[in-house]
């Protein structure tokens, strides 16, 4: 025990002196939840819009007033020209476009109910769907606010969304699952393989395995403290999600931290599999970020709908372990999901851990490869 | 032979407060064999960084190939040629490749390449091996291109950092033959080892410690003058470190 | 005298590359020699060490090391040697003190109850305690490597190239550290890619292509050398070689500093006059004529070329 309490501490000074390592390990993190974080709120606020107003009367003046009043949009137009639109969005002057059509008022006294359409610039995936968000939580306060007291049966005004560019968009999109998914396999992948590889390449792998010490003892005092750390991260990711980007955790934070710990033990499996294959850092960096990072960008769904991908990458997302992990903390986060409703993608995660720790136990040997 | 190719005189380089080079003169002869020799921290990198004009001297007096390595430095590294045991050929070029990288890097003509190239092929007897890759080349081989590339464009000097490490006695015999052969034919060698035997190679040494050259001479006067029977005596004598 | 390894018919090759590294080898250390292994690279020391120290398995063949077994036994003899690989260069980023606390937890032992092996050489690096290893000079790294390997008190210790890159002053200091070590008992295999390193063994093993040339003690090894070495030294020695060589298949000339070697196989039958009289005839002035001890670079290359 004491041994593997002097191993674990060698571990860690070789962690907190290489700044390097450091900002990797904390720094990262949070400059990434920042960034997507900050990136999103603060291009919402003063957004230019247009307004085509066809119906020019009571209602759509007063909803006019009420978007205008709001901090995020900025009104630089009002028209009753369509064919403006386009050739705004094309020079990049306007972000949404909201048009409402003439018979609003007598549609909602008739059949009451009217359409409003707003046109956003889906090239910029995350910023389309917020506009689209909030300009819909607007009109909905608008008419709450302005239909209180009045006898009508339901949403009178639905706003009709219409995505330029990439009208098949789907999904909340959210980056804090894809962050936290991300973090993981930087440091409980690609941090541990290269710690581990180190040792080969410095040859101290070898004095350590003519030794009596047994080789899984260097592999655990080796996870250890990037288990450890990984822990850190994970906090700090959801401390600064709820307190710093006001974005509250809906479901149980018991069974989110459960369900990170389990990827965590998945990337940690990974990682050492990758050591264990490998014999120089930069293969084994190579083979993280390609192999874990890739992926991870580009077919957990975290930046690119899966659904959108052709069907042979549809197919190849399936064993990319962060995108159920993705899966499984969305659900938990945005949408409070509890354990009956992931219990199916973390099974998937379990099993994938059960095999890499298989196949990383099987290829482990107590000699050189 | 008489000619001079290497003078310094008093040549110094302080970094700070720490004199790494101090009062460094010695003359190195054309087509002579020089070994320059020392023990890590002595000082020897140092004084050949200022020989070759990658480091300017803060006192002295110094001219290699007849060129002062203050006002010149540019016109020394043209004339001379470098070649280390860490890398001196890329390994996934072939033999003429390779050639045609280091003649144009010291500013030959493509033609006369081709020309010096074929020259150097006949004279090798390497036909068959010309446009293969280095990688593929037994290690005698190799040696014997990475010699000819770094004499490729004509050098007075040759610097030789360790040119032999590792590599068995028939083609260490092999490369030293080449050598003689390029002193021969004028060209001086400057080599840096910290091999001994290959000391004895050379037709002068120096052996540096603190920063000055401790000996210089003939390696058989050198062991006669310090009365001991071998190089490695000689050099524990003079370049022991005072614990 | 005991018998602390027993090589028997070793061959290691490759799957992957398919290079035949050791081919067919056997040989025997005894307890308490200080035994080198001399070859240039790529002759196959570095599996061999590998395959002494357990860390890779022969293809073919036996090892066995004071009568345990690689294959089986390896736990027991991962106790009682100590190893050096060739590219070991420590944790840089610990201390020296670190650095050696951590061999010592690996073992189970501390530095304090096993000081007394370690104390001739830590004496030297005990200046730079606290003093990062990757800031050490080469040849204080050096000491340091060999103290973390002998932290455990081993009856046998592996040498990979420990002189390989090191300066002349840390090669002779490192020979005399080698020499104290045998007189505590230890054993101690040491490979080297430089010939003149080999007369500081008591027996070496001759290594090239995967194959041992010949093993015995390196006075043996001179004194079997069937030629006999004439320094001559003259006013033409590029004639001089050109002539010697031209003269008889037997005659080797090669330059040697200011002098030009010749190796003559000693069935030939001619005396030093007989030569002297040939150069002379050429006018060639010999400043310089001497018989020269031969040297392990001789031999090592008489047992190349005759096959």
């Amino acid at each position: 025990m004491k041994r593997l309490i002097n191993f674990i501490i060698k571990e860690f000074k070789h962690i907190i002196r290489d700044p390097r390592v450091l900002l990797i390990l904390f720094g990262m993190p949070v400059v990434q939840v920042l960034i997507f974080g900050f990136a999103l709120t603060n291009e919402i606020k003063n957004s230019k819009i247009i307004v085509i107003d066809f119906a020019r009367d009571e209602i759509s003046k007063k909803m006019i007033n009420k978007i205008e009043a709001n901090k995020y949009f900025e009104i630089i137009e009002i028209s009753q020209n369509k064919n403006i639109i386009l050739d705004y969005f094309r020079e990049g002057k306007i972000k949404a476009a909201i048009i409402i059509p003439a018979n609003l008022s007598s549609d909602l006294n008739h059949s009451g109910s009217s359409q409003i359409q707003i046109i956003t610039d889906a090239t910029d995936v995350n910023f389309a769907n917020s506009i689209k968000n909030f300009i819909r939580a607007i009109i909905n306060d608008y008419q709450s606010e302005s239909l209180a007291g009045k006898v009508l049966e339901r949403l009178i005004i639905v706003p009709e969304i219409k995505m330029l560019y990439n009208p098949q968009l789907k999904g909340a999109p959210n980056f804090v699952p894809g962050v936290m998914s991300m973090v993981m396999l930087l440091v409980c992948v690609m941090m541990t393989a290269i710690a581990i590889v180190r040792e080969k390449e410095i040859g101290s792998m070898e004095v350590l395995l003519t030794s009596p010490v047994r080789p899984i003892f260097i592999i655990i005092s080796k996870v250890v403290p990037y288990f450890a750390i990984s822990t850190i991260d994970l906090t700090l990711i959801l401390l600064l999600s709820v307190y710093v980007l006001d974005l509250p955790i809906q479901g149980s934070l018991f069974l989110l931290i459960a369900e990170s710990l389990l990827f965590i033990f998945t990337c940690l499996n990974i990682g050492i599999l990758i050591s264990i294959r490998t014999s120089s850092q930069q293969i084994a960096m190579l083979m993280s970020l390609v192999g874990m990072m890739m992926p991870t960008v580009f077919l957990s769904g975290f930046m690119f709908p899966i659904e959108n991908m052709p069907y042979v990458l549809q197919l190849i997302s399936n064993v990319v372990p962060s995108k159920w992990f993705y899966i499984i903390v969305k659900d938990i986060m945005l949408k409070g999901a509890g354990f009956e409703i992931v219990w199916k993608e973390t099974l998937i995660i379990a099993s994938m851990m059960f095999f890499f720790f298989l196949v990383s136990f099987r290829t482990f040997k107590v000699r050189l490869n | 032979m008489d000619k001079i190719v290497i003078k310094t005189e008093n040549l110094t380089k302080r970094f700070g407060a720490f004199t790494a080079v101090k009062d460094l003169s010695f003359e190195v002869h054309r087509g002579e064999i020089f070994g320059f020799l020392g023990a890590n921290g002595a000082g020897k990198t140092t004084a050949i960084r200022m020989l070759i004009g990658l480091l300017r001297p803060t006192s002295g007096f110094a001219t290699v190939a007849g060129f002062d390595v203050y006002k010149e430095p540019e016109k020394i590294k043209k004339n001379i040629g470098y070649m280390s045991q860490k890398f001196s050929l890329y390994e996934d070029l072939t033999v003429l490749e390779n050639l045609k990288f280091f003649g144009g890097i010291y500013g030959l003509k493509s033609e006369a390449i081709k020309i010096k190239s074929a020259e150097l092929v006949e004279k090798l007897g390497m036909k068959n091996i010309a446009k293969k890759l280095i990688k593929e080349l037994p290690i005698g081989w190799r040696q014997k291109v990475a010699f000819s590339v770094a004499v490729f464009h004509n050098p007075a000097i040759v610097f030789l950092d360790e040119p032999t490490g590792g590599v068995d006695p028939i083609v260490r015999r092999q490369f030293w033959d080449m050598i003689y052969e390029a002193s021969e034919s004028y060209i001086t060698i400057f080599v840096t080892t910290h091999y001994l035997d290959e000391a004895e190679y050379c037709n002068r040494i120096s052996i540096m410690d603190e920063g000055t050259i401790k000996a210089l001479g003939n390696p058989s006067e050198l062991k006669k003058n310090f009365n001991v029977d071998s190089m490695n005596d000689l050099f524990y004598l003079i370049a022991r470190k005072k614990i | 005298m005991k018998e602390a390894i027993k090589v028997e018919n070793v061959s290691m090759k490759y799957e992957k590359s398919k290079v035949i590294a050791l081919d067919n080898i056997s040989f025997k250390i005894n307890e308490n020699d200080i035994f080198g292994l001399i070859g240039p690279d790529g002759a196959g020391k570095t599996t061999l060490f590998r395959i002494l120290t357990t860390l890779i398995l022969p293809t073919q063949g036996s090892v066995e090391i004071y009568g345990f077994k690689t294959t089986k036994d390896y736990k027991q003899i991962r106790q009682f040697i100590g190893y050096v690989p060739e590219r070991f260069s420590l944790y840089q980023d610990l201390t020296v003190y670190e650095n050696l606390n951590f061999f010592a937890s690996v073992y189970k032992t501390t530095i304090k109850e096993n000081y007394a092996v370690i104390k001739d050489i830590f004496i030297h690096l005990e200046p730079f305690k606290n003093r990062k290893a990757g800031k050490l000079s080469g040849g204080m790294k050096q000491k340091l490597a060999l103290c973390c390997a002998l932290i455990n008190k081993p009856k046998i210790l592996f040498l990979d190239e420990p002189t390989t890159g090191v300066d002349p002053v840390s090669r002779i200091e490192f020979w005399e550290t080698i020499k104290k070590l045998k007189e505590n008992g230890i054993t101690i295999i040491v490979s080297t890619p430089y010939m003149d390193e080999a007369k500081l063994c008591d027996r070496i093993a001759l290594m090239f292509n995967s194959k041992i040339l010949n093993i015995s003690t390196p006075d043996d090894i001179i004194s079997n050398f069937e030629s006999n070495i004439f320094k001559i030294k003259s006013d033409n020695n590029s004639y001089l070689k050109k002539i010697l060589n031209d003269f008889d298949k037997l005659f080797t000339a090669y330059y040697f500093g200011d002098s030009v070697h010749l190796a003559i196989s000693k069935e030939l039958a001619i005396n030093e006059e007989q030569i002297i009289s040939m150069i002379n005839e050429k006018n060639i002035k010999i400043f310089e004529f001497s018989l020269i001890a031969p040297t392990i670079e001789d031999c090592f290359i008489k047992y190349l070329t005759n096959g």
